[in-house]
């Protein structure tokens, strides 16, 4: 294991150097490319090892960062489980990179930086999944943030993504100083920083503390995973980066807050109160339900993709929070089922939402537009990128027998499990989020028919979409590779939940829970509540599939088929302006919902003067600002900007000036030590 | 012998489900003091189009040519886990309520993405709002499912039939009772009934279904009739076998399953002949009230879920 572990640490680490070095050549970025296969091909087999043995990876390095207790290093199963989404994330988003990036030897970036820091992107969160102690972890979270912040900044010549990076580096440090506040706490009352020393201790904090620990965590790490309303860095950051990367941000790196969370929930507190998990189960049906109504409103693709992270989380969440509150009740088999949903969330989140960017990142490559209605047409100028593309739709959207339909399957079974929780009042709370939850799933369905019909459906709608071409090879690579693992993941769960099971037993005395339900072809819940089984679901469709086509050639039915035009109510001549827009699919949504959104809405109509029977022009303008930016962020930013203007005052720029500040100061403080 | 009964049931699944159709539109016909064309005209219909060629549009991509054998597989696979006759069925396992929901959600999906893949405005409009009113009838179906398992301690079909059969008491309770009214009002709009759409019109601007598959003609038009005819039918069984279940067969005897035949085919005829009249007395609502619509049968399968909570 070992090995393994030096095989990563090196491979990302000359992937970085080459980049430094030749990072410009083609030859360069591809030799960035495969530092950060072999890395993430390491790591995953690091990982990998460590599920299958049982056996815990650790490395103690003490002479290092000895005031903090030494860089500790030690990956158990739960780690392991996020290295391997690590490695599924990766590999194929660095093989995308390759070609990807080439774009960028126009000078609009610096392709060295690019290739380095994607590298130490990847080292840094493969070494938060292994820290061990407060510090390690702490030192690997800042990197990771850092490291991502630049991959943000990639394409810094523009305005919105330095306006994105200020909102990423802001959001990263404020939850990073919950999580500091969060770690004092819990270290306090251990009197060390090693993790197995606050596993012990965290028992015996006092129950406000340990509250306050909690909710420091869930707010720290939650911002990282896009919780509602902390989620405002993500439409904002995720689009700038280059596809590649958000591809890597959307899909692993917010999962690194679940992974923090429930390292800090459930392995060192060892699970709660049931508010907690209330907490959880009530922020998760938000930020469910809210991501996917603001994704809906969304034209940009990648801000649209990016809404829906915020939505998957919530489902994560959702998962979680029903976990805890079993945990607390007693019912281990029930929370080993939330816990499994979730997990197995996060794993095909990473691959769907990895194959949506990276496919989003080619129609990009080739329109140079992220406006989805300057697209259109798109399926017959890049049909396996359209193919792709469907599939991580259909996968998100949980349609069967995809691996979306199975992890929400388990998350619904859970919820609906919860009628075996003792307390009335916390009972009634279950069907909310069934519906709630339903209706996010609805909705996430109704998106992507948006996403996928307006961006490669009908005819173009502009000349740039109209000209666009196929990616290159390793880009098709790449999103070939996810959507496989997007079809495996769905047909074949029962070679994950058991695994998953595996993983999670002994985590705050979670039991093992093959000796609990069966999860073999057919899913099946704890005491046989539901029963399903994706695969033999898959193959009877299959079956179906052939056997229908097959039957009518059988009959020798007529099979003629003429092409025509389309049928324009007695009108030829049909062009892409009479399409439906995307705006026009998402309107009767909009008025549904328009509670929520409260859309903004301008209507100006210029009449001829001698007649207001003519209309010269008409113009329509409709906005959609999110509540929680009003409510939450302008007041704190206006403060804040109006305490900077005051204290600008003092900075005149005059040196004169400053020495005058200095005496001041200097006399000030001799008064006060003669006083003193 | 089991395995042959469950594809013998999807055939005769698949067989009566333009029966049911057309005997809607027959009775609703008589209701109306109009002669109507017989109930077995979809039969003809489907044989015309079988016959007939296909005119494609020159805008439409593969997906086009894809999507009906799509449509009708993920409805067909849905018949092998409905207990029209008999219960438990041998592939009760590969797919409980969730399953069934999610796989009618595949054909949804991929018929609103060929909405708009000829680039006309109207089928951009049907699927637009096919994808509303399906997005917010989701949660009434998952409320309903939930209220259904409570009952039955399982969310499979099998299971939840030979449940309410072994306690007939469950079958009266106001939750089953409630549940049963939302889940009817999600089956007009999931299968395109009047008051959320019109399933006798094509050129209206209210239109829904029919705008979507507008482009298609020939086979591909005759596999989603079909289809859609067998989805129809599905919910009505699913209406009138999971909370009214007598007559359904639990063991392979003769006469249970000639029982079986029966009951089905009179809850059937029942079921049509209430739509009928609702579709005779009420107008169709504008798009925009649907959802207010939706939410009612949302209240209901909450409250349902709720009093099969407190009851229980």
């Amino acid at each position: 294991m070992k090995t393994l572990f030096l095989a990563m640490f090196i491979a990302y680490g000359l992937g970085a150097f080459a980049a430094l070095v030749g990072g410009r050549k083609s030859f360069g970025r591809w030799l960035v490319a495969l530092g950060a296969v072999l890395g993430a091909g390491a790591g995953l087999a690091l990982g990998a090892t460590v599920i299958a043995t049982g056996i815990p990876f650790t490395l103690f390095f003490p002479e290092l960062l000895p005031l903090g207790g030494g860089l500790a290093l030690r990956l158990d199963a739960l780690g392991a489980f996020f290295l391997v989404v690590i490695g599924v994330g990766a590999i194929p988003a660095a093989l995308y990179g390759a070609g990807y990036t080439a774009a960028y030897k126009d000078g609009r970036a610096s392709l060295p930086l690019l290739g380095a820091m994607f590298n130490l992107f990847l080292l840094t969160m493969s070494l938060v999944t292994l820290a061990d102690n407060v510090l390690t972890f702490l030192l690997m979270w800042e990197g990771m943030s850092l490291t991502s912040y630049f991959l943000v900044m990639t394409e810094a010549g523009e305005e919105r993504t330095r306006n994105a990076g200020l909102w990423y580096i802001g959001m990263t440090h404020a939850g990073l100083g919950m999580l500091l506040a969060a770690f004092l706490l819990l270290a306090g009352g251990a009197g060390s920083g090693a993790f197995a020393d606050l596993r012990a201790s965290a028992a015996s904090l006092t129950s406000g503390a340990r509250d306050a620990v909690f909710v420091l965590a869930f707010l720290g790490f939650g911002s990282k995973a896009g919780i509602v309303p902390l989620h405002v860095w993500l439409p904002r950051a995720h689009p700038a980066a280059p596809s590649h990367v958000s591809a890597l941000m959307s899909g692993v790196m917010i999962k690194m807050g679940i992974y923090g969370f429930l390292r800090v929930a459930l392995d060192l507190m060892g699970g709660g109160p049931a508010w907690w998990g209330g907490l959880v189960l009530g922020v998760g049906v938000a930020s469910a339900l809210l991501g996917v109504l603001y994704a809906l409103m969304e034209h940009d693709l990648k801000r649209l993709l990016a809404y829906h992270s915020v939505e998957n989380v919530g489902i994560i969440l959702i998962g979680i929070g029903t976990g805890l509150m079993f945990h607390r009740y007693g019912l281990m088999p029930l929370a080993a089922l939330g816990f499994i949903g979730a997990l197995y969330h996060v794993l095909n989140h990473a691959t769907f939402k990895g194959l949506l960017f990276l496919g989003a990142g080619s129609v990009l490559h080739a329109t140079h537009t992220r406006n989805m209605e300057e697209m259109g047409g798109l399926i017959k100028r890049m049909p396996w990128t359209a193919l792709f593309f469907l599939i991580g739709a259909a996968a998100i959207s949980a349609l069967p027998p995809l691996n979306g339909f199975v992890s929400e399957w388990l998350i619904f079974q859970s919820l609906l499990g919860g009628v075996s929780i003792p307390v009335p009042e916390v009972v009634v709370l279950m069907p909310v989020a069934v519906g709630l939850l339903a209706l996010t799933s609805g909705l996430a369905a109704a998106c992507f028919v948006k996403a996928f019909g307006i961006t490669f459906l009908a005819l173009p709608r502009s000349p740039e979409a109209a000209h666009a071409h196929e990616s290159p090879f390793s880009m098709r690579l790449g999103m070939a590779l996810l959507a496989l693992a997007c079809v495996g993941l769905g047909v074949a769960p029962f070679a994950v939940v058991p695994v998953l099971g595996t993983i999670l037993a002994g985590l705050g005395g979670l039991p093992d829970t093959r000796a609990e339900f069966t999860m073999n072809v057919f899913l099946q819940t704890p005491s046989a509540f539901g029963q399903m089984s994706p695969t033999l679901m898959a193959l009877g469709l299959l079956l179906l599939l052939g056997l229908v086509p097959s039957v009518l050639w059988l009959l020798r039915l007529n099979r003629q088929r003429r092409l025509s035009d389309s049928w324009g109510c007695g009108r030829v001549g049909q062009t892409a302006r009479m399409e439906y827009t995307a705006t026009a699919f998402a309107e009767p949504l909009k008025r549904v919902f328009a509670e929520i959104y409260r859309p903004m809405k301008e209507l100006t109509v210029d009449f001829h003067p001698e007649s207001k029977y003519f209309v010269q022009s008409i113009e329509y303008r409709s906005e959609i600002t999110p509540w929680f930016d009003q409510a939450l962020y302008r007041p704190f930013l206006q403060s804040a900007t109006f305490v900077a203007q005051q204290v600008r005052r003092l900075q005149a720029g005059s040196l004169h000036l400053y020495l005058l500040y200095i005496a001041i100061v200097l006399i000030l403080l001799l008064i006060v030590a003669r006083w003193l | 012998m089991k395995y042959v009964l469950e594809v013998a049931q999807t055939v005769f699944a698949l067989a009566l489900a333009p029966l049911v159709v057309g005997f809607v539109r027959w009775l609703k016909a008589r209701l109306q003091n109009r002669r109507g064309a017989p109930p077995w005209q979809p039969y003809f219909e489907l044989v015309k189009l079988f016959g007939k060629e296909m005119v494609v549009s020159k805008e439409a991509s593969w997906l086009f040519r894809c999507a009906p054998y799509i449509v009708f597989v993920s409805t067909l696979a849905v018949t092998f886990l409905v207990p029209f006759l008999f219960a438990p069925l041998p592939f009760d396992g590969v797919g409980d309520l969730l399953a069934v929901v999610y796989l009618l959600l595949l054909g949804t999906f991929f018929l609103a993405l060929v909405g708009l893949d000829p680039g006309t405005a109207f089928g951009g409009m049907g699927s637009s709002r096919e994808m509303t009113v399906a997005a917010i009838a989701e949660p009434t179906i998952a409320l309903a499912i939930f209220s259904l398992a409570l009952g039955a301690g399982s969310t499979n079909l099998g299971r939840i039939v030979t449940q309410t059969l072994g306690n007939p008491a469950a079958a009266i309770s106001p939750g089953h009772v409630l549940a049963f009214a939302a889940l009817f009002i999600v089956a007009l709009a999931e299968t395109g009934r009047l008051p959320v759409d019109n399933p006798a019109t094509h050129l209206e601007l209210t239109m829904i279904h029919e705008a979507m598959i507008l482009e298609y003609s020939g086979r591909y038009l005759a596999l989603i009739e079909w289809s859609a005819s067998l989805k129809f039918m599905i919910f009505l069984s699913l209406l009138a076998n999971l909370f009214v279940p007598w007559g359904v067969a639990t063991d392979f005897t003769p006469v249970a399953l000639a029982v079986a035949v029966i009951a089905l085919l009179l809850k059937l005829v029942l079921l049509g002949f209430f739509i009928a009249v609702l579709e005779t007395r009420v107008a169709k609502l504008r798009l925009f009230r649907v959802p207010e619509l939706l939410g009612v049968s949302f209240v209901l399968a909450l409250l349902a879920v709720t009093s099969s909570f407190l009851l229980r």
